[in-house]
């Protein structure tokens, strides 16, 4: 264990630890940007810088390792001034459209500025201007708003294994986007929009459904596989607007295509909500416990007719482990047969 | 010959000497017994193509030599052995020489570069042959420290602490790079070392090699030195095929081999951790240390990384002695540095200098003084990381100490020199937008406060300076000095806070008053002609690109200001000089 000294509090952490992470273990706030507690440090929005005592420049926190006896303080005038100017620095260059934003009110650029009193107009000047125009069915990308502060490209990379998107050029037009500035044409995970700090990747189909502020969150489990996601659902007046997940699920807060942007089903028209049989050609909706038993007795119809090996059950990845044990019980137990399979074999 | 001797026609110099000498009716002995040779950068680029001839142990060397000139030297010098004097180099080439002490560049001019045999028949590998076989890895790092000798580079950090901390990291794998990115505008140190002696090059690698532990080394080199990375593989072949690299090399159960790696022309891939990112595949951004490449550098082991002159030292180092190489510069910048020397003055070219000399003497002597008579104002070091030193300061040591305590640095060896006619705020500009494109983008206060800076500076030398603006200046300055990642970002500003340091004047005319000095900033110059002097020539009105002169023949002419486009052509063209740029 080492000993280290953060703002006049003394703690011990273990060999490896951040700056970063012992002053969040000692609950002493450090503002970042660029930081993400799943990715690799990347030490570029210098908002953590820190003094320590023996290093004669701020260093940052996020990319610093612990070591024994080290004395940190995080906040000083000059390092304040700092993070000011930093902030600064990027409304600067910021289309500053909070009231459209769709990420205003969950925002970490908005929440800065407003804390640090940043203000846009200090350094004013050129600004990037980028139209949006990618043609993927899911995320918005609006580089105009993109702080580089690489967030997005580490989870790609580090935790998708895809690297879609990479920076580009070098300078004021350094820029965040996928080979040969083309369309992005990935998994659409969207595991970069839930890294992203600002309104820059955003889902589509969340356009103008409503601020996180209105909305009600459902805790919930994704329903495509068995690998039972946990999700949080979303909504506002009824209706799911938006798929997040919370880091301290299983799942990390990492979802895949399906779970994070799939929800559309929910409140399609076209979705089966009663079980339908069919008669004299046509469907008519019944009740569940009307659909069981009739499913029920013809099973046994048939198996005192045909014997029980003329039924066979094919189960789904999208039921859980528990479920598919079931299934194969109640195949093998109840009607007496080995013809059980899975979809997933196909 | 460097590119400045090929580019003045060192290629056709050399060939006609070669096909003339087979020509001419030289006797069969004489015809044996010579032969040409192409060597490296002899640094006197004004004087180019510079031609040494050797007769007898005689040297005799010619200046601005063309291959128009070749036949009268063989036919008068080398026949009837009548030198030809008004071409002989005179006093100002032997000036250029008389200060200069060379140790990197002992050997540029002398040894062919294309030829290991060359090389070895000059001293070559006899540094490595005495460090693998009779001294321990310690006693290298040893003689480094007591040497003194520093990274040329531009930081200046010892060389032997830097070898020293690697070695005693524990690592069954470790590396060594050469650094040869060279990205400086107007340096061209590293590339004369690569052009003309790369195996001082690459014996430098191997004896860090056998100090620090390591069986691999990078040479990352930028691939705008197509010479240098010609001639470095041609080096690395024939070293390896010759047992200098490789396996056992010299029986010695060492093993070092290099690999070469080409940089793609991105200025901070010269910061050792984006280098390192760059050698690994990855876009070339730097990362904050610690850690240090000496504990986790290339591939995460342990890495030296050093500068192409730095290694060129080496091999000196430890076949003259510790001692030695200390006996030049000061107390704490030991050894010599090579200085491209570039600018207003008479003789630009490479000069290899003790530590220690004072500008004048580099200005003065070696440089000849300021062309065309014209009054010093500053002198610039370090390229975009550096600052500039006011003429008054001209008596000033060069060292890493003196200079920085002025607000400049050794750096890498840039150092332009300016006169009267330089606008010091276009010269912070030019820098700024220099480091504002080559910026990685990685941080914020690199990437949007380079630009911010930049665009101060625009406007200031557009004439839209603003009252505050140099408060601005300075405030954003020391921020992004502060608070950026890696020495780009954190050097950035220096041309800016040292020329508001040293001609804060010159920022407050064009703020305050829109004028521009010296008299480069277009947008505040205004032309004018001097009724009383014009002679009505009308050279001036044919000349102008926006018709604003008009005026009948032989009468004074008129210049409207409001159709003047400052392009300055009426006032290149008046042979009476009366047209004026206020
Ligand atoms: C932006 C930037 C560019 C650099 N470019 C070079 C370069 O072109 N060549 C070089 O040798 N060092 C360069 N350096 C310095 C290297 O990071 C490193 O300090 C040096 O190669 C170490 O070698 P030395 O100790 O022999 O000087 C650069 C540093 C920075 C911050
Ligand atoms: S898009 Fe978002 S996550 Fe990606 S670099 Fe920009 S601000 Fe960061
Ligand atoms: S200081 Fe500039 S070059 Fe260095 S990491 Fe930051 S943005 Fe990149």
């Amino acid at each position: 264990m080492l000993k280290i000294t953060i703002d006049g509090k003394a703690t011990q952490v273990p060999q490896g630890t951040t700056v970063l992470d012992a002053a969040r273990m000692l609950d002493i706030s450090i503002p970042t940007l660029c930081h993400h507690p799943k990715l690799t440090p990347f030490g570029g929005c210098r908002l953590c810088l820190v003094e320590i005592k023996g290093i004669p420049r701020a260093v940052t926190a996020c990319t610093t390792p612990v070591t024994d006896g080290m004395e940190v303080t995080t906040s000083t005038p000059q390092i304040e001034q700092l993070r000011k100017s930093v902030l600064e620095l990027i409304l600067s260059d910021h289309p500053n459209d909070c009231m459209l934003c769709e990420s205003a009110g969950d925002c970490t650029l908005q929440e800065l500025a407003y804390f640090y009193g940043a203000k846009g107009s200090t350094f004013e000047g050129e600004r990037r201007v980028y139209p949006k125009r990618d043609g993927n069915p899911f995320l918005e990308r609006d580089m105009e708003k993109c702080i580089m502060c690489g967030r997005c490209v580490k989870v790609c990379d580090e935790v998708q294994g895809v690297g879609a998107i990479d920076f580009t050029y070098r300078g004021f037009k350094s820029k965040i986007c996928p080979p040969y500035e083309e369309d992005l044409n990935c998994e659409f995970c969207g595991q970069c929009v839930s890294t992203c700090p600002t309104g820059a990747l955003t889902g589509k189909m969340w356009s103008l459904k409503g601020r996180q502020k209105d909305v009600k969150e459902v805790d919930s489990v994704c329903s495509y596989c068995g690998v039972g996601c946990n999700l949080t659902l979303n909504v506002r007046n009824n209706e799911i607007i938006r798929v997040t997940s919370k880091p301290d699920t299983w799942n990390e807060g990492w979802l895949c295509v399906k779970g994070r942007f799939g929800y559309g089903y929910v409140n399609s028209p076209d979705r089966l909500t009663k079980p339908l049989i069919k008669k004299n050609d046509t469907f008519e909706e019944v009740s569940w416990d009307f659909a069981l038993d009739y499913i029920s007795s013809k099973l046994k119809e048939i198996k005192k007719e045909f014997g029980a090996d003329s039924i066979g059950g094919l189960s789904s990845a999208r039921c859980t482990n528990e479920e598919n044990y079931l299934f194969q019980k109640f195949i093998r137990s109840a009607i007496g047969t080995n013809n059980v399979d899975h979809c997933a074999r196909l | 010959m460097g590119p400045g001797g090929i580019a003045s026609g060192g290629g056709e110099v050399l060939s006609a000497f070669e096909t003339l000498l087979k020509q001419s009716n030289l006797s069969a002995e004489i015809k044996d017994r010579c032969s040409t040779h192409k060597v490296g950068c002899l640094g006197m680029c004004s004087m180019d193509v510079l031609v040494d001839l050797f007769i007898d142990g005689k040297k005799t060397t010619y200046q601005k030599v063309n291959a128009g000139m070749v036949q009268r030297i063989i036919d008068e010098h080398i026949i009837q052995g009548a030198p030809i004097a008004e071409w002989i180099t005179d006093e100002e080439y032997d000036n250029f020489y008389s200060k200069q002490i060379k140790v990197v560049l002992s050997d540029c001019g002398v040894v062919d570069p294309e030829s290991l045999a060359s090389y070895v028949a000059n001293g070559g590998y006899k540094a490595t042959d005495k460090v693998l076989k009779t001294m321990s890895p310690v006693e290298v790092t040893d003689v480094m420290t007591k040497s003194g000798l520093r990274g040329r580079g531009g930081a200046g950090f010892p060389t032997g602490l830097k070898w020293e901390t690697c070695r005693k990291v524990p690592s069954s794998q470790k590396y060594i790079i050469c650094n040869a990115d060279e990205g400086d505008p107007g340096a061209f140190m590293d590339r004369a070392v690569l052009e003309g002696n790369p195996h001082a090059v690459i014996e430098g690698m191997l004896i860090g090699a056998y100090a620090i532990g390591a069986d691999k080394g990078y040479v990352y080199v930028r691939a705008e030195y197509p010479l240098a990375v010609e001639r470095l593989s041609q080096a690395i072949k024939e070293a390896t095929a010759k047992g200098f690299l490789g396996k056992n090399i010299m029986n010695t159960g060492f093993n070092f081999s290099i690999k070469l790696k080409l940089g793609a022309g991105a200025f901070v891939c010269g910061e050792e951790t984006a280098l390192i990112a760059s050698i690994e595949g990855q876009r070339g951004m730097p990362r904050p240390k610690p850690p240090f490449p000496v504990f986790s550098g290339l591939w995460g082991k342990p890495t030296v990384i050093n500068n192409v002159e730095t290694l060129a030292n080496i091999a000196y180092i430890i076949t003259k002695g510790a001692e030695w190489y200390a006996s030049y510069g000061t107390e704490k910048s030991k050894g010599t540095k090579v200085f491209a020397l570039t600018g207003k003055v008479k003789n630009t070219g490479l000069i290899e200098v003790p530590m220690g000399i004072t500008l004048r003497e580099i200005i003065y002597d070696i440089g000849g003084g300021i062309e065309g008579g014209k009054a010093l104002k500053a002198v610039q070091t370090g390229g975009p990381s550096g600052g500039c030193i006011p003429a008054s300061m001209l008596d000033i040591n060069v060292d890493y100490e003196s200079l920085a305590k002025v607000g400049s640095i050794v750096g890498s060896g840039g150092m332009i020199v300016l006169d009267e006619d330089n606008c010091m705020v276009n010269i912070a500009k030019y820098f700024l937008a220099f480091t504002q494109l080559e910026s990685c983008g990685k941080c914020v206060p690199c990437r949007i406060g380079t630009k911010r800076l930049l665009e101060i500076l625009e406007r200031i030398t557009k004439g839209l300076g603003r009252e505050g603006d140099i408060e601005l200046l300075e405030r954003l300055s020391k921020d992004i000095k502060s608070a950026s990642l890696c020495g780009l970002g954190q050097t950035a500003p220096n041309p800016v806070l040292s020329t508001l340091n040293y001609f804060r004047d010159e920022y407050e005319a064009h703020i305050r008053d829109k004028k521009c000095p010296a008299k480069v900033c277009k947008d505040l110059l205004t032309y004018s002609i001097l009724e009383a002097v014009c002679t009505g020539c009308g050279a001036c009105k044919r000349a102008c690109p926006s018709a604003a002169i008009s005026g009948d023949k032989k009468k004074p002419h008129k210049l409207n200001a409001d159709l003047c486009v400052r392009c300055g052509a009426c006032f290149d063209v008046c042979k009476f000089k009366s047209v004026t740029k206020e």
